[in-house]
């Protein structure tokens, strides 16, 4: 239960950077994301093939690949501008993704096209970052306990699926963006795509399992639009 | 030459989707992807136009591709040139530079000893076992970009390494990682000389091979022990276990 809040409050500072980084005033797009049907039920992970790691869970935690919330919400989907919006450059705070019980923290990661992306080890066991990228280079590092954090970044927008070979169990996203317009969906659902300057927006939902939706949305002077997305969960 | 040679395997678009393709463990080579296992260069970067000219000459040890000494080295120079057209990440991207590779120190007991240490410290038997076997805890567990199913190399069997045969080779090896495959890159994590060490450590697990580091292991009482178990009649050194 601790590490959910530890990742609820990464996905507020998430939050709290894309409010600070983008243009101040404007209009707003909210809304909820939820599914609707049976998501694949987590299983828990067996990890007792790295004690140091099994050894921080009293119960051994969940997969994460479908992670929801109370009244059918959908967690750690991707909200973004893919169309009507500036490409940004980068803002000059560090992405972090940390390593701790061998998984990854947070497990949904957004950032912007050639924006700072740390990663830290703080595991005392070895982890290799091993990112699947397509469209930009695909690239596959180790990183003993102790190790200071590894600096990278990506110069193409892409969604690329991040494990660790050594433990297979480890899974996350990166999320590369080309605008600071990006939200993940909370516990509740919930995002809020602030400071939108008028016009016309296309706006994305991403989900690592669920693939992704489209919506368009008109912006006039500081209104607030409400988006839903509704994604078909599959049992399997 | 590549439509007579290579596309049986390799495909008509260098995607590795040949006719052959299906039949080949260890897929063929996709050349629109360009990620590249032997490098010289950075993980992540290009490989320079000299590592897939020693790849074309050198084949893969274990897998379909071989060695194609067959050709001239013109010829070869001329293929690199070619499936070099099938991914635009070649107009787009510069090759890596490759990484300094310092002097090779002497073999002594001492570096094969840190060697050992270095070993267990990075945690390689996680992947390769304890003795180099390739049977560590997450061995069966391994998959390649492309989610096939992938072995890590087994020392004690004793086939060849899949980027050289030489230390300089082995060094490039973990330093630069095998891109598209679970092997990854210790570059920013072993100092040049650790690495050396580790490699002296590493060609003392080809217990079959008659290498300098394996002649002087054996000289002391932990190395011969060690070598001895690994001997032993009917141990399963992994080298019957079909590739």
């Amino acid at each position: 239960m601790r590490t959910k809040q530890a990742f609820m409050a990464g996905v507020a500072i998430l939050a709290a950077a894309t409010m600070t980084s983008a243009v101040p005033g404007g209009g707003t797009v909210s809304g909820r994301v939820t599914y609707e049907g049976t998501p694949a039920k987590q299983k828990p992970i067996d990890m007792s093939k790295e004690p140091s790691c099994a050894k921080q869970y009293a119960t051994p935690p969940p997969t994460e690949t479908v992670v929801t919330g109370p009244n059918n919400a959908l967690e750690n989907v991707v909200v973004y501008i893919s169309a009507g919006a500036p490409d940004e450059p980068p803002p000059s705070q560090a992405a972090v993704l940390a390593q701790k019980g061998c998984r990854y923290l947070p497990h949904v990661l957004a950032f912007q096209v050639n924006q700072e992306l740390k990663i830290t080890n703080e595991d005392q066991t070895s982890h290799n970052i091993h990112p699947l990228a397509k469209i930009n280079r695909e690239w596959n590092k180790s990183q003993p306990p102790g190790t200071p954090p590894f600096s990278e970044k990506y110069d193409k927008m892409e969604f690329i699926p991040v494990k660790c070979n050594v433990h297979p169990w480890m899974h996350g996203t990166f999320a590369v963006l080309k605008n600071s317009h990006y939200s993940i969906s909370g516990n509740d659902g919930g995002f809020t795509l602030p400071n939108l300057p008028p016009g016309k927006y296309t706006v994305t939902a991403f989900h690592e399992s669920y693939g992704d939706q489209t919506q368009e949305v008109s912006i006039a002077d500081s209104e607030t639009k409400n988006v839903n997305f509704v994604f078909k969960a599959k049992p399997y | 030459m590549y439509y007579r040679f290579c596309w049986g395997c390799h495909g008509f678009r260098g995607d590795g989707n040949g006719e052959n393709g299906p039949y080949l463990n260890i897929l063929p080579r996709n050349f629109v992807a360009a990620t590249f296992k032997c490098r010289s260069t950075p993980t992540g970067t290009l490989p320079t136009d000299e590592d897939l000219f020693d790849s074309v000459g050198r084949g893969f040890t274990n897998s379909n591709m071989p060695a194609w000494i067959s050709l001239t080295k013109q010829q070869r120079a001329d293929m690199v040139a070619f499936i070099k057209t099938f991914s635009p990440r070649w107009k787009t991207d510069k090759s890596g530079d490759p990484i300094n590779v310092p002097a090779e120190p002497a073999v002594t007991l001492d570096s094969i000893k840190h060697g050992k240490e270095l070993f267990t410290k990075l945690e390689c038997w996680k992947c390769h076992g304890q003795e180099g076997r390739g049977d560590g805890p997450s061995a069966s567990t391994l998959t390649d970009s492309n989610d096939q199913p992938i072995r890590p190399y087994n020392f004690a069997a004793g086939s060849r390494f899949k980027c050289g045969t030489t230390n300089h080779d082995l060094y490039k090896i973990f330093m630069t990682g095998l891109d598209g495959t679970p092997m990854p890159s210790f570059a920013d994590v072993i100092k040049p000389e650790d690495a050396w060490d580790l490699v002296h450590y590493l060609r003392t697990l080809q217990v079959t091979h008659k290498s300098p580091e394996l002649a002087l292991w054996m000289t002391t009482k932990e190395g011969a022990e060690i070598v001895k178990a690994q001997k032993i009649v009917g141990t399963p050194t992994g080298a019957d276990i079909e590739q």
